[in-house]
């Protein structure tokens, strides 16, 4: 299949960024792995906020071929893309390549996180609206960002009875960001506050230390400086902020500056006919994706002027993005959370005293399986940079865990003999 | 670091790594110095198939001399080396490559490697998700696989234990009249300096008659029982055997925790590391030929990696003639983890002047160095093996 | 299960489950009180990040292996199993 323009991710940029395009009367496929648009910001299931509602609709009356449930996994010459569904494999062709992959959480190690029903903050939400029931549930929100009160609001809403919600970050760095984003009264309202029906429950400069239970998780203790208490709990929904998801990115060529897809003003990466917007070039929230995705969409259509016009408004916002990693960065008392056997590595079950020991990311790897699983290092990958402040290796193909058959067949539907 | 070593290994992977184990337990002062990490090269992004193989006497001679040096170190090693004798299944397609099996079991046994042979129905019954009907196959009990970073790392660590340092991640920039000059100005010196260095042993040695042959490999997921043996086709030895053109061959493996490592393929020119997807592709519709379920399995990564191949497939071993400070420990091709071991007793041997337990002379780089006028292309020519 | 809504049976280790279209395999497989794999070491895991990425929330689904139940909703009829 060929198009104009291909956006992979349906969150906001690049629902943005596919009906801008389309609106230019280019052919659009947008291409995502989930089963619903809306990425996991605005994950389906309950109702959205107005915007989110807009842009849905705009992407529903729109001529953006929607193609859900689809994982891309390759990038086998410049022009094509692969993706996966099941047993099928398609070859998606495209003149201009929009990235808006997203982010995922950041989960950190601590010991019982492996635990049965410990999730991530986000993560717990993304299962609470794939029908997990929650309600009457003893809930802990855990972690770090505006997305925790969102969390314990909405978990709130559907019935759980929120337990605690522990933010990391002192409260004067959370006031002062908040004091801050006043001036910004959306970007407010879409973080914090979006929990004043919870709000009485938080603590700040707060964290798990350890999860307990048989089978599942029963209790959580948790830490506020020199207090240590324990609650009991049936879920636990921890997640340290966002990361960025690049490899696709990676895997394509484009140039990365210290952990985000390096763009223009128009969002143009370093390799030619590719774009990226949204959390992939800097965690900038709902509003900065849906202004890059929109300037990734105009710009990627030759509406240069009308992108450069988006882009003045962008960077007013990039205040938000700096004051946003301010205010929710990382205690480094965190390294110390996992003990010397708690698992670090999930897919190969690779605890923490074994990785300490290596000096470096590959040498981990090689010795010890850390990464090796098919999570590809999504996970460990990410806590070992905050831990041992290790760099994962390049990335290769496939991006996700592919079929061989599909694998196979890349060279045949990239090459010109034949359309997927 | 400027100080003086009877010898110093360039390269920490599993040959460098088995070379400075048998010089420092035999008492010589050995430093070894690795760039990178201790078997992060192409001890890596190999398959760590412990396979006796018979392309040639002397490549059959080296490779079954070695293999039982791996079993008699099996008890010793650590569990992360995943020793596990799982034998190779060489298989035939048709009868014409029954006839190879029967020619091979031959060969084998008058080296004294035991050998059975299955007939298509044993062998259906040994791999039931082989493709059928097959021939059959040569099963080779003795062969087996490892995991070969930590292999590489355990040699490494019982050099360290003898008496050897490591310096890393350090890089060789010149290597030669005793003296290994490193990338942060030191300088080793040294009685000998041996290149165990692989594909990147022409940095040093230009002159060396070693070529990159880039292969790649794909892991899946834990499928446990989907192969037993490492099963390798027949026509194998026709791909491997080519010196020029790219090939692939149907060449799977089980490791211990269930994954199968698929491979493999053979290319020389392409000297960059990135996927070639023409390749993979062919050498996955070889292995969905001989083995269709893998079509349905879950790829979890790819790799590539670099052998350093020889124009005659046997590795160099031995003194350079050029400088007799240099010893040479490369041009394994696919071959390095298995015949590491062996390749550290012979470095040892002769800088110990001991006995060698095999003739070494088939190994000496002094047979290119003959002919060196008449260039690699030249010596590939009249050269009839492979690796 | 919320009352006036469709429901889809499917069986999570040969036990029925009865859930909305709308769940995923993996709220399946933790409503009927289990977990979605054993870790190589043995260790019950469960999803973790609910999106995809996590790889926790691997089960067989109609015969095949490693599906990522967080990424798949419940259909009539699923054999859905886990350790």
């Amino acid at each position: 299949m060929r198009f104009d323009v291909v956006v992979v991710g349906a969150g906001p940029a690049g629902i943005a960024a596919s009906v801008t395009s389309a609106r230019e009367g280019r052919r659009v496929a947008l291409v995502d792995d989930n089963l619903a648009a809306g990425g996991q910001i605005w994950r389906s299931g309950e109702a959205l906020p107005r915007n989110a509602q807009k842009w849905i609709a705009a992407l529903r009356s729109s001529e953006v071929l929607h193609l859900r449930g689809l994982q891309v996994f390759d990038h086998p010459a410049a022009g094509v893309i692969l993706a996966e569904r099941g047993e099928d494999c398609v070859a998606l062709r495209y003149s201009k390549l929009i990235l808006a992959t997203g982010a995922r959480e950041l989960f950190l190690p601590f010991p019982g996180w492996t635990l049965p029903n410990v999730f991530g903050a986000g993560g717990l939400d993304a299962m609470a609206r794939g029908g997990l029931p929650v309600a009457g549930k003893r809930v802990v929100v855990a972690g770090t960002g505006p997305l925790l009160l969102a969390v314990a609001a909405h978990l709130a809403a559907r019935g759980a009875k929120i337990v605690a919600i522990c933010e990391q970050a002192p409260l004067r760095r959370v006031v002062a960001f908040a004091g801050r984003m006043l001036k910004q009264p959306g970007k407010l309202l879409q973080g914090v506050g979006y929990g004043w029906g919870v709000r009485s429950k938080i603590h700040f400069s707060c964290w798990p230390v350890a999860a307990y239970g048989k089978t599942a998780i029963e209790s959580v203790t948790l830490r506020k400086g020199k207090k240590q208490w324990t609650v009991f709990c049936d879920f636990l929904g921890c997640g340290f902020h966002l990361v960025p998801n690049t490899e696709l990115a990676q895997l394509i060529g484009c140039q990365i500056d210290e952990g985000f897809v390096a763009t223009d003003e128009l969002q143009q990466t370093s390799v030619e006919n590719v774009l990226c917007a949204g959390e992939p070039t800097g965690i900038g929230g709902v509003e900065m994706a849906l202004i890059e995705g929109q300037i990734a969409g105009l710009a990627a259509v030759g509406a240069v002027e009308e992108a450069r016009r988006l882009a003045r408004r962008r960077r007013k916002m990039l205040g938000f993005v700096s004051a946003l990693r301010k205010a929710y960065a990382l205690d480094p008392e965190l390294r110390r959370l996992a003990a010397e056997n708690t698992i670090v590595c999930r897919c190969e079950d690779v605890a923490h005293g074994a990785l300490r020991e290596h000096r470096c990311w590959r040498d981990a790897k090689l010795q010890t399986r850390c990464g090796m699983g098919p999570c590809q290092g999504r996970v460990c990958g990410a806590a070992t940079e905050f831990l041992f402040g290790w760099r994962a290796d390049g990335v290769r193909p496939p991006v996700f865990p592919a079929l061989v058959s599909s694998l196979a067949g890349a060279n045949f539907v990239s090459g010109n003999s034949s359309e997927a | 670091m400027n100080q003086s070593w009877d010898v110093v290994v360039v390269g920490g992977g599993i040959v460098g790594a088995a070379c400075a184990r048998e010089c420092a337990s035999r008492g010589l002062k050995t430093a070894v110095v690795e760039s990178g990490v201790v078997g992060g090269g192409a001890t890596a992004a190999g398959m760590g198939h412990i396979v006796v193989m018979d392309d040639s006497p002397a490549q059959l001679a080296l490779t079954h001399y070695s293999q039982s040096l791996w079993v008699a170190l099996a008890e010793q090693m650590p569990d992360d080396v995943e020793f596990e004798r799982c034998g190779t299944l060489w298989v035939a397609a048709d009868d014409e490559e029954m006839d190879e099996v029967r020619h091979k079991q031959v060969v084998y046994a008058g080296a004294g490697v035991a050998t059975e042979i299955l007939d298509g129905d044993a062998l259906a019954e040994e791999e039931p998700h082989l493709r059928r009907p097959m021939a059959g196959a040569l099963l080779v009990p003795s062969d087996a696989v490892v995991y070969p970073p930590c292999a590489a790392a355990w040699m490494m660590r019982e050099a360290v234990r003898a008496g050897a340092t490591l310096c890393l991640p350090r890089r060789v920039v010149r290597a030669g009249q005793g003296c290994a000059r490193l990338d942060d100005g030191s300088e080793l010196h040294a009685a000998r300096i041996v290149i165990a260095c692989g594909a990147d042993s022409m940095r040093l040695l230009p002159e060396i008659p070693v070529r990159k042959r880039k292969g790649h490999l794909v892991i899946t997921d834990r499928y446990p029982g989907l192969v037993r043996h490492q099963l390798v086709e027949l026509g194998y030895l026709k791909s491997a055997h080519s010196v020029t053109a790219d090939s692939v061959a149907f060449n799977v493996q089980p490791r211990r925790t269930g994954q199968v490592l698929i491979g493999s393929s053979r290319q020389f020119g392409d000297e960059g590391t990135a996927v070639d997807h023409a390749i993979l592709s062919a050498m996955l519709e070889r292995a969905k030929l001989y083995l269709p379920e893998i079509g349905s399995c879950s790829a979890i990564r790819v790799w590539t990696g670099f052998r350093a191949a020889t124009p005659d497939k046997l590795p160099l071993i031995g003194p350079w003639p050029g400088d007799e400070t240099v010893f040479l420990a490369t041009g394994h091709e696919g071959l390095g983890i298995t015949t590491s071991l062996a390749t550290g007793r012979l470095v040892a041997d002769h800088l110990t002047e001991a006995k060698a337990e095999i003739p070494a002379e088939a190994y000496l780089p002094q047979r290119f160095y003959k002919r060196a006028n008449a260039g690699f292309e030249g010596a590939a020519q009249e050269s009839n093996a492979h690796a | 299960m919320p009352e006036g809504k469709l429901v889809v049976s499917l069986t999570v280790n040969g036990q029925p489950v009865s859930a909305t279209p709308e769940t995923t395999v993996a709220a399946a497989v933790l409503i009927a009180g289990g977990y979605t794999r054993a870790s190589v070491s043995g260790e019950p895991r469960a999803p973790l990040c609910g999106m995809g990425i996590c790889f926790e929330c691997r089960v067989w689904i109609d015969g095949r292996q490693h599906q990522r139940s967080c990424q798949i909703l419940c259909a009539p009829g699923m054999d859905v199993r886990t350790p």
